[in-house]
């Protein structure tokens, strides 16, 4: 019996979520009395995962699985979950992972709760505490199938370091073919993607017009953060779709999310609500974002920003 | 081509969420149900093929009677026929279970499906159905294009998009971007008068193994009333951001 925790990695290179999700793992396999095997794909360096309590490793190098594909990437999960005769698979909740979890549980057989927050409150009923109705609500899931797979939520867990002494095990998973090819992949280069983002920086109607994103471009770039926008700006063209964020956009997980310009309407607020810290800026002291925000600045965009920015360089550079 | 569009019936997103029975269960009570805004871009889209490309298009649901007036909306936008299949759907792999009996009795070439409900937000659905029936599979599809069997499409990534090439059979996790918000459909008169007469067929459930019940629900903590600083005295916002909060 075994916990098998999947930490994925871009290019070689882990995220910050690798290593939530090995901490996360390692709570598990200790409640469990299992133990702890952690599989990577490709990873430049797997003993970086040691730190976090990844007492096995298995080691998976194959150029064939140098691009992401879901139906391949499962496969290889679930081959490394029959080998070690996991109980418990442990994922992340990154757009590919997303994507992957689903095949996986059903090789698996398993039961499987995305969205999870926390540590299991039960481990017999096995029971998992998740986010439900956009964030508006938890639910208390019990995973009642043998074979249990948790994703974990962004930035719930935390990182925490285990040390151990761990060991590498090189993993030959069989390849399987799949019926979807990757043609070409875009990515905005130089820029904090939301995903990845510590801090995000959102604004919305409240800036008039599309030429006045270049203060929210300049203070994003002082506190070294993403770029994000309310659902009318993006159904305006002001900004592009990938910065649609609130409840049929992307999700915002971050430490620190500043809305500006942003009133803060239900369904942009269930989208933003699991950042830690939320700060509103905005001239109508009765916009509903200063009763979910724990800082607010009631004021003009066009003034406070510009002001802010100053500020903030000085206070980087102090 | 035969397009199926899977159709999850939920509250409005502006519904405010409570709980009864001992916090057990999800209160209905003065919610508004509408088809899933995920599966709102789907049957969109799949109306655009019907238009454009010729395809039949069957919408369906896993639920009780209750659901039939969402499929009745989708039915009123233009689909040809409905199918509930009668049961609770609690988990996303008893749903995938269900989806996949339909898909493998009607043959789709594709099957469209929001890549999560407003609900339960499990984005597991798609994913499962496509396994379980093993049909090629793209989610997070925000374009996509069919000619003969051959498929193209976009998916979201981290930061980007990737292009993909598969093809059908194909099960499509769609959302935001297979249309534009301002193409979705407001049914007509006509469209729900033609509803009403449009074939809607009930199957009893093949199974109810699920994998996962809910046994309760709890809404956040509320959180502390908002700290105000004055927008003349920035320098308090940086400290509390950085002493207090420990974000910057």
């Amino acid at each position: 019996m075994s916990v098998l925790v999947f930490a994925d990695s871009t290019d070689g290179k882990f995220k910050k979520t690798a290593f939530e999700v090995v901490s996360y793992g390692k709570k598990v396999a200790d409640q469990l009395e299992s133990n702890l095997v952690v599989l990577t794909i490709n990873a430049a360096d797997a003993s970086e995962l040691y730190t976090y309590g990844a007492e096995k490793v298995l080691t998976v190098s194959n150029d064939r699985l140098s691009t992401f594909n879901a139906k391949e990437y499962a496969a290889v999960i679930v081959q490394a979950a029959n080998k070690e005769n996991a109980t418990v698979v442990i994922v992340d909740s990154s757009i590919n992972v997303l994507y992957l979890t689903p095949l996986v549980a059903v090789g698996l057989e398993a039961g499987y709760a995305s969205n999870t927050v926390a540590a299991p409150t039960s481990i017999s009923p096995f029971t998992v505490k998740r986010k439900a109705f956009s964030n508006k609500a938890f639910s208390n899931t019990v995973i009642s199938a043998d074979k249990k797979v948790i994703g974990l939520a962004k930035n719930s867990f935390g990182i925490h370091e285990n040390p151990v002494a761990g060991t590498l095990e090189v993993f030959d998973a069989e390849v399987v073919a799949s019926g979807v090819k990757s043609e070409s992949i875009e990515r905005v280069t130089g820029k904090v993607t939301i995903a990845d983002a510590d801090t995000v920086v959102s604004a919305g109607r409240g800036l008039k017009g599309p030429e006045n994103w270049a203060m929210i471009e300049e203070l994003a770039e002082v506190l070294g953060a993403a770029t994000a926008c309310s659902k009318p700006v993006s159904d305006l063209g002001w900004r592009p779709h990938g910065e649609h964020v609130g409840q049929t956009g992307k999700p915002v997980a971050s430490n620190l999310y500043i809305a500006i310009g942003i009133s803060g309407a239900i369904q942009h607020l269930a989208g933003i609500n699991a950042s830690k810290v939320k700060v509103v800026i905005n001239t109508d002291p009765e916009a509903p974002f200063f009763k979910a925000a724990d800082y607010g600045v009631v004021g003009d965009a066009f003034e406070v920003i510009p002001k802010l920015i100053e500020k903030l360089k000085a206070f980087k550079a102090a | 081509m035969k397009i199926l569009v899977c159709i999850s019936h939920v509250p409005d997103t502006t519904s405010k969420i409570n709980f009864t029975n001992n916090d057990t269960e999800f209160d209905k009570n003065g919610v508004q149900f509408v088809i899933n805004p995920y599966d709102e871009f789907c049957l969109t889209r799949a109306m655009w093929f019907k238009e454009k490309q010729g395809a039949s298009v069957t919408v369906v649901n896993v639920g009780g009677a209750e659901t039939e007036t969402t499929l009745r909306k989708a039915l009123a936008i233009g689909a040809d026929d409905a199918i509930r299949i009668n049961t609770d759907p609690t988990d996303g792999f008893l749903v995938a279970k269900e989806l996949a009996a339909v898909v493998k009795n009607g043959n789709y070439d594709l099957v469209l499906a929001g890549k999560e409900s407003a609900d339960y937000n499990g984005q597991m659905v798609p994913g499962m159905l496509a396994a379980l029936v093993d049909y090629n599979f793209v989610n997070g599809c925000v374009e996509m294009d069919v000619d003969g069997t051959n498929v193209k499409a976009k998916r979201e990534i981290d930061g980007g998009a990737e292009v993909v090439s598969t093809s059908l059979p194909l099960v499509i996790g769609g959302q935001k971007g297979l249309v534009e918000e301002k193409d979705l459909r407001i049914p007509n008169m006509r469209g729900i008068m033609m509803a009403r007469k449009k074939p809607l067929q009930v199957l009893e459930a093949i199974g109810n193994d699920a994998a996962t019940a809910i046994a309760s629900f709890e809404k956040p903590i509320p959180k502390g009333a908002v700290k105000l600083v004055d927008a003349d005295n920035l320098d308090a916002l940086i400290d509390l951001l950085h002493n207090e909060a420990k974000v910057i």
